[in-house]
């Protein structure tokens, strides 16, 4: 990448960031729904912990992974949205008319979206501490995650970039963003895979790769370091990445008309 | 070293949708270098379709274009480069201030870092956005918007300039702004300006020469001047001082031209004698014990133009008849 590109890539970031933090909607929901979400459940499943076998006294500390994902699916609908709008609106077709390359397109506003990914995971963590929650993994391990949620953001954000080239609209991706939610409420969300009593939910939650990606940040809240969780969760996470980024690509050339 | 290639060239350009109409239909035409050229035409008429073509944004179906001397379909990315483009519609984010826009659009074109700044100042001063240039653009009027549009066209110095319809839905004042940048940029600077319009008084003041463009065909082509001279004959209008004889007026001045009437109050007649008829106009009023509140002369319009050519008028044409047919990108 050229120093032309990088500089077409960091313009596009900056305009990511900037028009997602002049809508105050597009901070708040990804902030503050999570916590509630946190809030509820682990008021509600507390109880959890009593079961032989759960992996911690603290459902907090258990269900704090889930807001990470949860932020990363906000991240699809605010990269597939504000692509849509640019769809819909002409501004595309203005990008398209200046000398801008069109890996910097997507790679300017995943960079965006990672940016906004990776405060989202400070604010989930501040609030982990705020509460009591003990990292296991220690300061590295926050690092860690700092990195794993700008890993899921990029990745969920190429889903949105992917959806919106191929629809152009940004009801299409509003209308999948519940879809999306399904695949959270069948995993290990709330419960660890092994002590799901239920066989065919056990079966989907171990088939369903957000399973692998919340059990890689909870490994670093609640048990340390886990070599082989950790690199499920970032091997499942850069897989969903490059697939929906090379899709994004295909799309883009045919989105992107110009001669 | 030889000077850059200004000019358009389009020779049989072609452009089918799959399941639309042929919206461009096997046009000529030349723009030469420094020229502003006014493509005129009602709503549908294949402007934009055109417009989208020249600026490599839709490949045509068939025919060749030629823009600043370089293909539109085998080298894209050097037409881009020489072009600057305000296509219909201001496509603003309305969250980025207009120094935003700016700043992001000069980085896109690669201008050196140093640069953009001060070419940044210079834009806004010139399209009087300075004081607006920190606000978000979801606040602008209008005319702020296409006056941010145009300078976004130009922040790389582009040799060729195409503006479609830029000054649709704008008030008076920021038109004729608008009209006055555009062509102290052709006379100061020479670019070479590609205007579409539905507008007959925009295409009359601004072009140095005109394409009428209808159902995708380029009808008449020209300088104002020498198109309104091809019809050649001046119209009388007369307005009678009692409503009820506008019949009776119509009749009075049948014998002396074509009626262009419209179903409004005025009796519109093209004199068949030109100028030299005037005087038995009103000695037949006069002695058909006729008052007429106004009489007036009027020289042949492009509207007049766009009548003989296409046996419809052109004022009033922009409706939404055709808009379906117009592709937007």
């Amino acid at each position: 990448m050229n120093n032309a590109v990088l500089a077409q890539v960091g313009a596009l970031a900056r305009r990511s960031i900037v028009r997602t933090l002049r809508q105050p909607a597009a901070i708040v929901f990804p902030l503050i729904f999570p916590m509630l979400l946190l809030l509820v459940n682990s008021g509600g499943l507390d109880a959890s912990t009593q079961l032989p076998g759960f992996p911690t006294d603290s459902f907090l500390a258990f269900a704090l992974a889930v807001p990470f994902i949860q932020g990363a699916l906000f991240s699809t609908m605010n990269a597939g949205t504000d692509l849509a709008k640019d769809i819909q609106t002409g501004f595309l077709n203005r990008l398209s008319l200046t000398s801008m390359r069109g890996v910097a397109l997507i790679a300017g506003q995943l960079a965006g979206v990672a940016v906004m990914g990776v405060v989202q995971a400070a604010f989930y963590i501040a609030v982990g501490l705020i509460v009591g929650v003990d990292f296991a993994a220690g300061a590295l391990g926050i690092l860690v995650l700092f990195g794993f949620a700008a890993v899921i953001s990029i990745s969920f954000g190429a889903i949105g970039t992917f959806l919106a080239l191929r629809t152009g609209s940004g009801e299409a991706i509003q209308g999948l963003f519940p879809l999306l939610f399904v695949f959270l409420f069948l995993s290990s969300m709330n419960t660890p895979r092994d002590l799901i009593g239920v066989d065919w939910f056990r079966f989907v939650a171990t088939a369903n790769p957000v399973s692998y990606l919340i059990e890689c940040v909870r490994s670093l809240i609640i048990t340390g370091w886990n070599g082989e969780a950790l690199a499920l969760g970032f091997a499942i996470a850069v897989a969903i990445g490059v697939v929906a980024t090379v899709l994004s690509t295909f799309s883009l050339k045919e989105r992107l008309a110009r001669t | 070293m030889s000077s850059p290639d200004n000019s358009i060239v389009v020779e049989g350009l072609v452009r089918e949708f799959k399941k639309g109409p042929r919206a461009v239909d096997g046009i000529d035409l030349r723009v030469e270098p420094g020229e502003i050229y006014g493509f005129l035409g009602p709503n549908g008429a294949g402007k934009s379709t055109t417009v989208l073509m020249l600026t490599t944004l839709l490949p045509p179906t068939s025919g060749t274009a030629r823009v600043g001397g370089h293909d539109v379909v085998r080298e894209g990315p050097k037409v881009r480069a020489s072009i600057g483009a305000a296509l219909q519609e201001a496509a603003l984010d309305p969250m980025l201030t207009g120094r935003d826009h700016l700043r992001l659009q000069s980085t896109l074109q690669g201008i050196d870092r140093t640069e953009r700044k001060q070419r940044a100042i210079e834009l806004l001063e010139r399209v009087g956005l300075t004081e607006a240039a920190d606000r978000k653009v979801g606040g602008y009027s209008g005319g702020m918007k296409r006056r941010l549009d145009l300078a976004l066209a130009l922040v790389h110095r582009p040799r060729i300039l195409f503006l479609d319809e830029p000054t649709t839905g704008l008030d008076p004042q920021s038109r004729t702004a608008l009209w006055d940048e555009v062509g102290r940029l052709a006379r100061e600077e020479g670019v070479t300006v590609f205007l579409t319009t539905q507008y007959l008084e925009e295409a009359d003041v601004l072009a140095d020469r005109v394409g009428i463009i209808d159902h995708g065909r380029i009808v008449a082509e020209g300088t104002p001047s020498s198109l309104k001279a091809e019809i050649g004959l001046p119209s009388v209008h007369a307005t009678p001082a009692d409503d009820s004889d506008r019949d009776r007026l119509a009749e009075v001045l049948a014998p002396y031209g074509e009626s262009l009437g419209d179903g409004s109050r005025d009796v519109v007649v093209r004199l068949r004698e030109g100028l030299a008829g005037l005087p038995a106009v009103v000695r037949a009023v006069d002695d058909a014990g006729l008052t007429l509140a106004t009489l007036e002369i009027q020289a042949p319009s492009l509207d007049d133009v766009f009548l003989a050519k296409t046996g419809r008028s052109l004022e009033g044409s922009s409706g939404a008849d055709a808009d379906a047919a117009e592709p937007t990108a």
